[in-house]
């Protein structure tokens, strides 16, 4: 291990690596440290990853063995009770044409290995196996380098990157990120299912390179606020739940049953029949959206990723923000080579940057939406799947009752435990949440 | 259904003797901690019930989430992560 660089960088992710792949394309002496065996090893998301993102790093990823399961082709929108659901999908022939790899799914324990690899082939270092316990500063407090659980483990540099993600003690320690609310990330539990290629392309009717993303809400996350999510890999379905970690705590729920729960759901429990399960993973997402950004750099560091809590929940985009922010924080450090100024007056640039992008926008205009969530939950999590799931059941069942009458059972139901003030309140709230 | 020991036993760790977490005050968990959350909501189920009510700590499965560390109502955990390279070890991510 190298004493000293011109850029350390915390945290081999998205977010780690983009950054150092444009360092290391202007020949900076950049290093990686990863406290995982490999780039990957301890890391985790639903799963979907962006092409237009991962371009602007890596131009010809698909060409240069970018380990992509499928090419989503299709999304489906899932609002369930209990019994069953409503599915809303779009599929798009574009997506397997002439936008094909705009989304896809990628496991990161394999994409975040090759989007390493990558990085050290234009030059960066990447150091694994060593976690980042403390950063080193100056006498006026200016980050000068970082500390790791290494034998003589010191290593100096003119800037650092904080990219090491949502769990970040270290970030906590430094002051430079409070430690998350409960209320500020959701807990989520994933469960890899195999199953062969040919069923998982026949089950969700798609050629064997594409793929199916769905997403659901409703009554599967006990009331919390959450979500789940189903995403079609090579040969293996992603499994998704997760809930405000400050619900888990009030419902006294086990992350591990809730799991299980929905893999008994009848819309489910069809898609992975015969599958065998092969990994189960935990992870936080952030969930604070733009209220909890925290300031981004500072005398000597930058923070990006899901470290700088970049994260928009309603998009499920994340890695994207990760990878654009890790760029833009690798230009703003170029810039402060060149002038050979790493204070937080240089460096203020990648905020400018950030703000100018789509990440903050898009941040700020969803700002409300994770309040809009917190408020309405008990409606939209827990009484609007089963009322909702109620009225179509019984539309749909033909007895020889008269729609009218039918319709009226099913507004008394309602009015049994909305009121109508109620329910405006929600759609306004709702849409002034995401306008 | 699979039980909770069954799904950890589909991950690969790498397990470090010395542990990553410790409850700093056992006594705390036992005389003022009434709702003891982390015996719910941590997704490995590395915090149980033990002698006397103490709670007992299987840190080799814990898949490093860190709601321990945040969501014990009297910051009693200490949470670290595992020495570089030891912990949880992704296999697809």
């Amino acid at each position: 291990m190298p004493e000293q660089c011109e850029v350390a960088v915390v945290g081999a992710g998205p977010a780690g690596i983009s950054a150092a792949c444009v360092l290391a394309d202007h020949g900076v002496d950049v290093v990686v440290f990863e406290r995982g065996e490999f780039p990957g090893a301890k890391n985790i998301s639903g799963g979907v990853l962006y092409g237009h993102d991962l371009a602007a790093i890596i131009p010809d990823f698909a060409d240069r063995g970018c380990p992509i399961e499928r090419n989503i082709v299709e999304s489906r929108l899932w609002y369930i009770s209990d019994d069953g659901g409503y599915s809303l999908g779009y599929r798009d022939r574009i997506f397997g044409e002439s936008r094909r790899n705009n989304v896809f799914t990628v496991g990161r324990a394999r994409f975040d290995r090759w989007f390493a690899g990558q990085a050290a082939e234009k030059g960066a270092l990447v150091v694994c196996s060593t976690v980042v316990t403390d950063l080193l500063k100056d006498s006026s407090g200016r980050v000068c380098g970082v500390r790791t659980d290494r034998d003589d483990g010191d290593v100096e540099a003119r800037v650092v990157l904080l990219a090491d993600g949502i769990n970040s003690p270290l970030a906590a320690q430094t002051g430079f990120r409070p430690e998350p609310e409960p209320d500020h990330v959701a807990l989520a539990v994933k469960e890899i299912i195999e199953l062969s290629e040919k069923t998982i392309s026949e089950r969700f009717n798609v050629a064997p390179e594409d793929g199916v993303t769905i997403e659901i809400l409703g009554s599967a996350t006990r009331g919390m606020n959450g979500v789940a999510a189903l995403y079609t890999n090579r040969k293996s379905l992603s499994l998704v739940i997760g809930g405000s970690l400050k619900d888990f705590m009030r419902q006294g729920l086990k992350p591990y049953e809730l799991i299980d729960d929905l893999k008994a759901h009848p819309m489910i429990a069809s898609l992975i029949r015969g599958g065998e399960p092969r990994e189960y993973m935990a992870h936080w997402l952030p969930e604070g959206g733009y209220n909890q950004v925290p300031r981004l750099f500072g005398d000597g560091f930058l923070i990006a990723g899901d470290s700088g809590m970049l994260f928009n929940a309603l998009h499920r985009e994340g890695s994207n923000m990760a990878m654009i922010s890790g760029k833009l924080a690798a230009e703003t450090i170029l810039k402060a080579i060149h002038r050979n100024d790493y204070s937080s007056k240089t460096l203020a640039a990648y905020q400018e940057a950030l703000n100018h992008s789509f990440i903050m926008k898009d941040l700020k205009k969803y700002r409300r939406f994770p309040g809009f969530l917190e408020k309405h939950r008990q409606e939209i999590f827990g009484v609007f799947p089963a009322l909702s799931g109620m009225a179509a059941r019984e539309m749909l069942t033909v007895d020889g009752m008269d729609k009218k009458k039918k319709q009226s059972r099913i507004w008394r139901s309602i009015r049994k435990k909305m009121t109508i003030a109620g329910l405006i309140r929600i759609v306004f709230d709702a849409w002034r949440s995401v306008k | 259904m699979t039980s909770i020991e069954d799904k950890l036993f589909l991950n690969r760790f790498r397990v470090d003797a010395t542990p990553h977490l410790k409850v700093l005050d056992p006594q705390v968990c036992v005389r003022e901690c009434r709702e003891q959350p982390c015996l719910n909501f941590c997704p490995a189920r590395v915090y149980t019930i033990g002698e006397n009510g103490k709670i007992n700590v299987a840190h080799e499965g814990c898949l490093e989430c860190g709601s321990c560390r945040i969501g014990c109502p009297h910051m009693n955990i200490e949470w670290r992560f595992p020495r570089g390279g030891y912990g949880v070890r992704h296999k697809f991510g």
